[in-house]
């Protein structure tokens, strides 16, 4: 198998493109089979060539990637991926790598947007090659998404990062910004690969693989943007009628929506509220510590202890920063990606909705026999098996969410919990031991000053 | 109210009662040594109506009793002020304890009601009496340095309450003291309720207070004040301002941590909410969202700690302005000294021009002389006269200041010694235990951070 390295456009960044000079690639063979994970993936779907210049160019890539700020749960690299597997339980075996990195700006004279870089490594005999280079911009992303809906109106799709944040920004383009967005959009990718349903999805492969050109030819295929319209007017007509006949168990699911949107949404709001409160008390520590210090010029018997105590506030303060980043990493994308998938859960529950809306019309239709009886009847057939279709894929869907959403929360919330552990028992260390100089400097002042005291 | 067992090695030999400023050296000396030892048990241990031992003089020159003061009480009174209206006020209960020396059991002295000017009213009496000695200072009359949760209120019970463990605080000071604990008008302030304002107020101590302005004039026109006092000025408004600047920062520290943790708290109630519509997870939820309760509740403690910490430094923020009062003393007694010496200088001038007839200086008499004649030589003469009588006086004077403004800096001078063991004492004990609320604070949150970790890896 051959494999063909896209050229990516032209990049502002110094590092030499990986294969775009039309160097065959192939370095998945060496990759792979030197972690021991062959067993995993199906050999003789690998016939790669063994090239050094792309190892070396893709590890240097990894090098320079910010690997220290992802959770053990999202990988940064492919490689570390395929070393992940050895680790999880994953039951699916995983065979489609995705990163998303280097975020790049790019200028034109109507506007200006970033583009994300999307390496795809992958063994599935229906992608044409092992691996595969892209440039995506969030509007693409968007696309996907919708084309995803589209084709899966009651499955339960990923969410996006929001479009704009508009609290807070200052330009759309800060550099917190950017990273927090392609963590999501990194997040988003994987969860579709690894959705048993979605991750099949022509569009998706598409999305992956295709040159910038082919994408653009590829999206003007499909409804036109009036019928779309169209669709959604009579979407919402339907919704209403839908809600009322809503089967037991989709009532159910739809209060556990409800209120799980409303609780994650304040869980959210509470940890943003907690970092910004953590901010604040590092900032006045950091000015707190000096002070101490400054006592010390006018005090000859207290100069340890005032700097002592200056130290042990500064180094709490230094724990409060890094108390601060595990947040930032482990728990808020965490949060507010659920606060995203509970927005979409509301609309996998109206889309459902008009499905079954759609049948009870024609069902009604046909109780007053409005229009042709047969025709109808024929319809109504089709209708139900499309109602019972989609109603199976939600409520299979949606066990398989509530499982991971368990997972997910747990962890994140483990992992705040154990970042306080650390800060405190951090801070307790330095505490102590300043203490412990204090208390063996007094006894040796003591035993000087007092010999006979008792 | 707990009582602190009298510990016998703090137990000190009181001295007979003496007219002001008179010491016996030799119980001097013993006394000084306890009164360091007697200061361990005050504010800053956290322990409410803290007892201490302080010396006290009683008429028996006998029976040698050690007196235990506290403030144990405080209540909200109304009454009617000087101008006849309706006020509200605080009043507080000041307790004496009398114990036995063989059996160590203490009996109920004397109790009575004293409120915050009347407090004052003693401290300025001690100013004015002791001027050589550092005074202890009175807590803040208002609150200061308040962060969000403390009222600014004076009525506010936490506020009454630090006031009071102040206020006792002030009394054990003085008790301890090695001169001040014999002062008269103290002892009648622990045991006189009624007419002790009148008796205060008959000593005249107000009218032998220096004028604001005679001091002022004088910081300003001294020429040659003792160098160690002008350092000691300089060191106490070091002190004053570092200590406010922290004390400052310190509040808004306070702040933000309470901030941050109250914050936890809201993920009590929305876990708890949440664990309603959860099968497997609900347990977990809700047991974790009990311990960010307990996180949530547990920095009031933590702060209340806080802010008997910050009294302690506050309590030396005052006694900066107390350093600076024996400094301006010194400096009124240093100036009026160089203006008697300069007075007499030139008297003796004046006088010798007279008796040689030349006219060195510029004199009103001289120039009326001018104007309006020479003066007959017996005029002169009973003028030379009254000259040498005030020189004479003069230099009585001058000799008798010079000695007390040398008794005044020697004495001065070995309470600063004094005061400056027991600030580097208090100071270093209060950062200790700064440091050991510290740790507390870090063993609570790993201990509640542990529990709710369990809680969550078991969702």
């Amino acid at each position: 198998m051959e494999g063909e390295r896209l050229a990516s456009p032209a990049r502002s960044s110094g590092l030499p493109a990986g294969g775009a000079g039309g160097e065959s690639p192939g370095v998945d063979a060496p990759l792979l089979g030197s972690s021991g994970s062959s067993t995993l993936l199906q050999a003789e779907v690998l016939d790669l060539d063994e090239d050094e210049d792309d190892l070396e160019v893709f590890s240097k890539d990894a090098s320079l990637m910010d690997m220290n700020s992802f959770s053990p749960m999202m990988p940064t690299s492919p490689l570390s991926m395929i070393n992940q597997i050895k680790f999880e339980d994953e039951p699916d075996l995983k065979d489609l790598f995705i990163t998303v990195d280097e975020p790049e700006s790019h200028v034109t004279t109507i506007e200006t947007f970033i583009t994300y870089r999307i390496i795809t490594k992958t063994s599935r005999g229906e992608f044409d090659s092992s691996e595969f280079e892209v440039r995506r911009r969030y509007q693409d992303f968007l696309w996907l998404k919708g084309k995803l809906e589209e084709a899966h109106p009651t499955l339960i799709i990923p969410p996006l990062p929001e479009k704009f944040i508009v609290k807070g920004m200052v330009e759309r383009f800060n550099d917190d910004f950017i990273e927090t967005r392609r963590k999501a959009l990194h997040k988003f990718l994987n969860r579709i690969a690894d959705h048993p349903t979605l991750t099949f999805n022509e569009d998706f492969k598409v999305f992956l693989t295709a040159q910038a050109w082919e994408l653009s030819s590829h999206k003007k295929q499909g409804p036109g943007l009036l019928s779309r319209m169209g669709q959604t007017v009579r979407a919402v007509a339907l919704s209403m009628r839908g809600v009322k006949s809503r089967p037991e168990e989709f009532m159910e699911m739809n209060n556990f929506i409800e209120v799980f949107s409303q609780k994650i949404n304040l869980i959210d709001k509470i940890s943003q509220r907690i970092y910004k409160e953590e901010r604040e008390y590092s900032d006045e520590m950091r000015e707190y510590g000096p002070i101490h210090i400054l006592w010390s010029a006018s005090e000859e018997d207290l100069v340890d202890t005032l700097k002592g105590i200056a130290s042990c506030i500064d180094k709490c303060s230094k724990a409060t920063e890094k108390r601060m980043s595990g947040l930032s990493e482990a728990l808020l994308p965490v949060v507010h990606e659920y606060v995203l998938y509970s927005e979409m859960l509301m609309g996998v529950m109206k889309r459902r909705d008009q499905i079954q809306a759609e049948l009870d019309s024609k069902v009604e239709a046909l109780t007053y026999k409005k229009a042709d009886t047969d025709l109808l009847t024929e319809e109504i057939g089709k209708l139900e098996d499309k109602v019972e279709c989609a109603n199976n894929a939600l409520k299979a869907d949606w066990e398989r969410w509530r499982h991971n959403m368990q997972n997910d929360i747990k962890s994140a919330f483990t992992d705040m919990a154990e970042e306080n552990i650390q800060y405190y028992e951090q801070c307790l260390a330095t505490w102590e031991s300043f203490l412990a100089s204090q208390t063996d400097l007094h006894l040796e002042e003591t035993s000087e000053d007092k010999p006979e005291s008792h | 109210m707990e009582q602190a067992p009298p510990d016998l090695e703090r137990q000190w030999q009181p001295a007979p009662l003496e007219p002001l400023g008179h010491t016996d050296a030799g119980l001097q000396a013993a006394v000084g040594e306890e009164a360091e030892g007697s200061r361990d048990e005050v504010p800053g241990d956290g322990t409410e109506h803290a007892l201490g031992l302080g010396v006290l003089m009683t008429e028996n020159n006998f029976g040698l009793k050690k007196i235990e003061i506290s403030v144990s009480e405080a209540e909200k009174r109304t009454g009617r002020n000087a101008m006849n209206m309706q006020e509200t006020y605080t009043a507080y209960l000041i307790e004496t304890r009398s114990v036995e020396h063989t059996d160590g059991q203490s009996v109920l002295t004397d109790s009575l009601w004293r409120r915050y000017s009347e407090f004052e009213l003693l401290r300025n009496y001690l100013l004015v009496y002791y001027p050589h000695i550092v005074v202890p200072p009175l807590p803040e009359k208002r609150a200061e340095f308040v962060w969000h949760k403390l009222s600014a209120d004076n009525m506010d019970p936490d506020f009454v309450e630090r006031r009071r463990i102040g206020l006792e605080n002030f009394l054990l000071r003085v008790a301890s003291h090695p001169i001040l604990c014999r002062d008269k008008i103290f002892y009648l302030f622990l045991t006189q309720e009624g007419n002790w304002k009148e008796t205060v107020n008959e000593t005249g101590f107000q009218l032998k207070a220096d004028s604001r302005l005679k001091a002022l004039n004088a910081t300003f026109r001294v020429k040659n004040p003792d160098k160690r006092f002008t350092e000691l000025k300089h060191y106490s408004d070091e002190l004053q301002s570092v200590i406010s600047h922290l004390l400052r920062v310190r509040a808004r520290v306070a702040d933000r941590l309470y901030g941050v943790y109250k914050v936890h708290g809201n993920y009590g109630r929305v876990f708890s909410e949440w664990s309603a519509i959860e099968k497997e997870m609900g347990d977990g939820l809700q047991s974790a969202g009990h311990h960010m309760d307990v996180y949530a509740s547990s920095i009031d403690d933590i702060l209340e700690d806080e802010e008997h910490y910050a009294d302690q430094l506050k309590e030396y923020l005052f006694y900066a302005e107390a350093l600076r009062a024996v400094c301006r003393k010194h400096e009124l007694m240093q100036y009026d000294l160089e203006m008697a010496a300069q007075d007499l200088a030139s008297k003796k001038q004046q006088c010798e021009e007279l008796a040689t007839g030349t006219v060195r200086t510029f004199s009103l008499k001289g120039m009326t002389t001018k104007l309006f004649g020479q003066e007959t030589p017996e005029q002169r003469e009973a003028r030379i006269k009254v000259l040498e009588e005030q020189i004479n006086e003069g230099e009585q004077q001058l000799k008798s200041k010079n000695l007390e403004g040398r008794e005044f800096v020697k004495n001065a001078w070995a309470d600063i010694e004094r005061f400056k063991e027991q600030k580097n004492h208090d100071l270093k004990e209060a950062l200790i235990s700064y440091a050991v609320m510290q740790i507390s604070m870090c063993k609570k949150g790993i201990q509640v951070w542990t529990n709710a970790k369990e809680c969550f890896s078991k969702m």
